[in-house]
């Protein structure tokens, strides 16, 4: 009896933590609505189904608890039962993966109006490059890197020209514009991380890799890293500050100005 | 010796000399110390492995103390932080659970319920011990060595595993790691074989594959699925220890590191993790199909009712082994990889979850309409049932690529795979000792003790893991030894912090009641004669408790019936052991002959 009783707060505790809980995903800063929706789904359909299994279970505890001159029925196998259970598995199961599949089609897809940008790691801090005027970023490679191009950008590239780096782990992205982030690493595994973003990836050493998104809230928001890439992990921080257009461009033109005087590696605070 | 008399014409007449006799150990050396009874070594690797699980145990409290209440202790610096969760995380999945699910619940019940005298190969199986000590005094030996253990996360991902921004990287942590890893393999293999060579060849008359209890098909399966899985983490190994001693660039490209250019290139990172989780993903089920078998056995013992659908339960486990060889990646879906093969391996991991479903269903149709007795072990397998399920359906949201994007590097993954594989299996695994723990030693462990063990290990563990997955909705990222100074972390969540702290440190206190009612009841538990919980498998129908070297006395036993004639109508008792004859029968039911 006690058992069975545990058993259904357990159940029902769960539902109402799950209610009422405090922590919950940040307000979301992308245009990946769609991940948060394919959670929400998933949460009912593995939800409901924790609460029926384990009800179910109290229940019998309770129903079919041992008493004396009681005999359990001797049934090995009900072949009807497994199959239709299988079957509707099998239905729940598609209807979590379907919508999945097709936003992992649409994650993965980037839109021809999307700007490059790059985000680089390297233990333990951020730098970013965008592209100049001409919406194109040059090549690279990390065995360029010196104390003069701390990015490795391959100075042979006519794109190169216009490209801006920003040291010290502050980006600013202007709202409502497709963005391609390439992202590359210098030494070991990082991951660009921002929680409102949803998105988020791993940059590996020796090759590139990326996402996409679409800024829709502007505001400041923490730049993490979520690969563990050594002691000073957690100390690699940067911020991600999405603006209005003008405020975007103005901090760029900024940024732009100061580029050349800053191709110097600045210390990191 | 025996005295082997001579027959006419000086030859030994084979008769002469019962075989049993020639088994036998004949000193306290190798009866306790190199032992080749299988039931020995297994006690050797149930004790090793507790112990690496209280070691274990203790790094868990040490890290905990540092994120309930981060700062206050100066000695858990970063650097300590990950070597503690690095030592933890290894020494949990690979020498604690597999260690004594195979080592351990291997060794000791395949050759019992199978009616076999032992393995296979005994003296095999002996070295697989001691190769296994061996490289758990290595893993423990780097917490000595200069620099410390390696802190590379249990994942062990190069780059950063082998360089210097890593504890123990350019040290000795992660040569020792790499070596322990790779012995540890190698007495494995040995044990491996001995485990799928005996159920197959060494079975008793009549014990026909689908006459087994799941528990033997949960340890076979997951033996099989070990001996091909270690050798991709052996391969790793050996690669990254050439990597890291003799400058090879398996899995390095070209790097710089702090400003400094290193002298590689062309090396994958990403073929490392390719290869950590062909290894990694079967890893998983490696230890949970055991799990799986044994608790199918608990609850239809302690149900007194056969294990509903039984060929289904099997051929589940079957699917299961096969289908986890094929899901690796869903560990690397943001890890960098062609993003493509997502679509593959989001797919195969869910279809993994129709035969495990189905493996619950048939548990707790197994309780319905049956005589539940809420003995421990009983307790023990409810409990499994809650946190198995619902660790096994978060993995429905990690494993649909796309759900996984915001959650990957969370501490959602940390609750999800701690209460999957950890608080489930380990669940199993007390629930087992409760169940098996009068056989091994004639006595009944004291009822009273194991429920509070039961009560405040499985609540306590709940209340540890449920509400860290909102933590990890929220964003706070794993492997973080500070979450200080993230705008969007509010003070609750830090409040949660440290609860979540205090139930793990008093849960793991707790754990003390249940070593002590192992000692003590040694003693003192009540004898519990060889059969007490009225069941029909072999191992509780040897003629003496424990079962002697050789297991069965003169005769092996002879197989009539399946594992599972719990209340059988018309039986005069509600369990008709598997070597009682009478009307034979198999999982459908009253066979043909």
């Amino acid at each position: 009896m006690a058992v069975a009783l545990i058993l259904v707060l357990v159940a029902l505790g769960s539902v109402i933590f799950h209610l009422v809980s405090p922590w919950w995903w940040t307000p979301i800063a992308s245009n990946w609505q769609y991940i948060d929706n394919t959670i929400i789904i998933t949460f009912w359909i593995t939800g409901a189904v924790f609460v029926a299994v384990v009800l179910f279970m109290a229940y019998c505890v309770y129903r079919f608890r041992h008493q004396a001159g009681q005999q359990a029925h001797y049934e090995p196998e009900n072949k009807r039962l497994e199959w239709w259970l299988t079957i509707v598995t099998g239905v729940g199961v598609a209807a979590m993966l379907t919508p999945g599949l097709f936003v992992w089609r649409e994650f993965i897809t980037v839109p021809d109006d999307a700007t490059d940008i790059e985000i680089f790691g390297q233990q333990w801090q951020w730098s970013f490059r965008l592209p100049g005027p001409d919406g194109k970023l040059a090549t690279s490679d990390a065995r360029l890197i010196s104390p003069d191009n701390p990015l490795g950008i391959n100075k042979d590239d006519p794109k190169s020209k216009d490209d801006v780096v920003i040291e010290g782990g502050e980006l600013h992205l202007p709202i409502g514009k497709p963005v391609k982030a390439l992202l590359r690493s210098a030494d070991v595994l990082h991951d660009f991380y921002v929680p409102e973003l949803r998105a988020k990836m791993d940059m590996v050493p020796g090759q590139v890799s990326y996402i996409w998104f679409t800024p829709t809230r502007t505001g400041t928001f923490d730049v993490l890293c979520a690969e563990l890439c050594g002691v000073g992990h957690p100390q690699m921080r940067g911020k991600l500050v999405i603006q209005e257009q003008k405020d975007y461009q103005a901090w760029l033109e900024r940024q732009t100005s100061q580029g050349f005087a800053r191709l110097a590696p600045s210390p990191v605070e | 010796m025996v005295d082997v008399p001579l027959g006419p014409g000086g030859v030994v007449a084979p008769t002469d000399i019962d075989d049993v006799e020639l088994y036998h150990p004949h000193s306290w050396v190798t009866k306790y110390v190199f032992a080749q009874d299988a039931k020995v070594i297994a006690i050797q690797y149930a004790l090793v492995a507790l112990s690496v699980g209280l070691i274990a145990l203790v790094l868990s409290w040490l890290m905990r103390l540092q994120l309930g209440f981060p700062g206050v202790f100066a000695f858990i610096d970063a650097n300590a932080y990950y070597q503690f969760i690095t030592m933890h995380g290894m020494m949990m999945v690979v020498y604690v659970l597999t260690a004594l699910f195979l080592g351990g619940f291997g060794n000791y019940l395949i050759p019992l319920m199978v009616g076999a005298r032992d393995m296979v190969f005994p003296y095999v199986n002996m070295l697989s011990f001691w190769v296994y000590l061996l490289a758990v005094l290595v893993l423990v030996a780097s917490f000595f060595a200069p620099g410390g253990p390696t802190g590379a996360g249990w994942t062990l991902y190069p780059p950063q595993a082998i360089l210097s921004g890593t504890p123990g990287g350019q040290e000795w942590g992660i040569i020792l790691m790499l070596a322990s890893l790779m012995i540890f393999i190698i007495g494995f293999t040995m044990g491996g074989l001995n485990y799928v060579v005996t159920v197959l060849q060494a079975r008793a008359r009549g014990m026909t594959l689908m006459r087994m209890p799941l528990t033997v098909w949960g340890i076979f399966t997951a033996s099989f699925m070990a001996l091909l899985a270690f050798p991709a983490l052996f391969v790793g190994a050996v690669m990254m220890l050439f990597d890291r001693i003799f400058g090879t660039s398996f899995f390095m490209p070209a790097i710089v590191e702090m400003g400094q250019p290193l002298d590689r290139s062309g090396g994958s990172p990403l073929l490392f993790q390719h290869l950590f989780w062909f290894f990694g993903h079967p890893e998983v089920y490696i230890v949970a199909l055991p799990a799986f078998g044994i608790v199918s056995d608990l609850i239809s013992t302690h149900a007194r009712r056969n294990i509903f659908g039984y060929r289904m339960m099997v051929w589940a486990l079957l699917a299961i082994g096969a289908l986890s060889f094929v899901v690796w990646a869903h560990h690397m879906y943001v890890s960098g990889m062609n993003p493509y093969f997502g679509f593959f391996f989001a797919t195969t991991t869910l279809i993994i979850a129709i035969p495990t479903a189905i493996k619950v269903y048939n548990w707790i149709l197994t309780l319905w309409r049956g005589n539940i007795h809420l003995n421990v072990p009983m307790l023990f397998a409810l409990a499994f049932i809650v946190t198995f399920v619902n660790g096994g359906l978060t993995g429905l949201f990690l494993g649909n690529v796309v759900v996984d994007v915001p959650l990957s590097d969370t501490m959602f993954v940390v609750a999800h795979f701690h209460m999957v594989m950890g608080v489930a299996p380990i669940l199993v695994i007390f629930g087992a000792i409760y169940h098996w723990y009068p056989k091994v030693t004639g006595r009944m462990l004291n009822d009273t003790l194991g429920k509070i063990h039961f009560w405040v290990t499985f609540l306590g563990a709940y209340l540890i893991f449920f509400p860290m997955h909102y933590l990890g909705l929220m964003g706070i990222p794993r492997r973080y030894h500070d979450i200080a100074d993230m705008s969007f972390v509010p003070q609750s969540a830090h409040t949660l912090n440290a609860f979540i702290t205090i139930v793990a440190l008093f849960v793991g206190a707790i754990q003390m009641i249940f070593v002590f009612n192992l000692f003590w009841s040694l003693r003192h538990g009540r004898p519990s004669g060889g059969n007490p919980w009225r069941a029909t498998t072999l191992e509780w129908q040897t003629p003496e408790t424990p079962p002697p070297h050789g297991n069965w006395g003169k005769e092996v036993p002879v197989v009539y019936r399946w594992a599972y004639d719990y209340s059988v109508p018309g039986a005069d008792q509600d369990f008709l052991p598997q070597n009682q004859p009478g009307t034979a029968r198999t999982a459908a039911g009253p066979a043909h002959g």
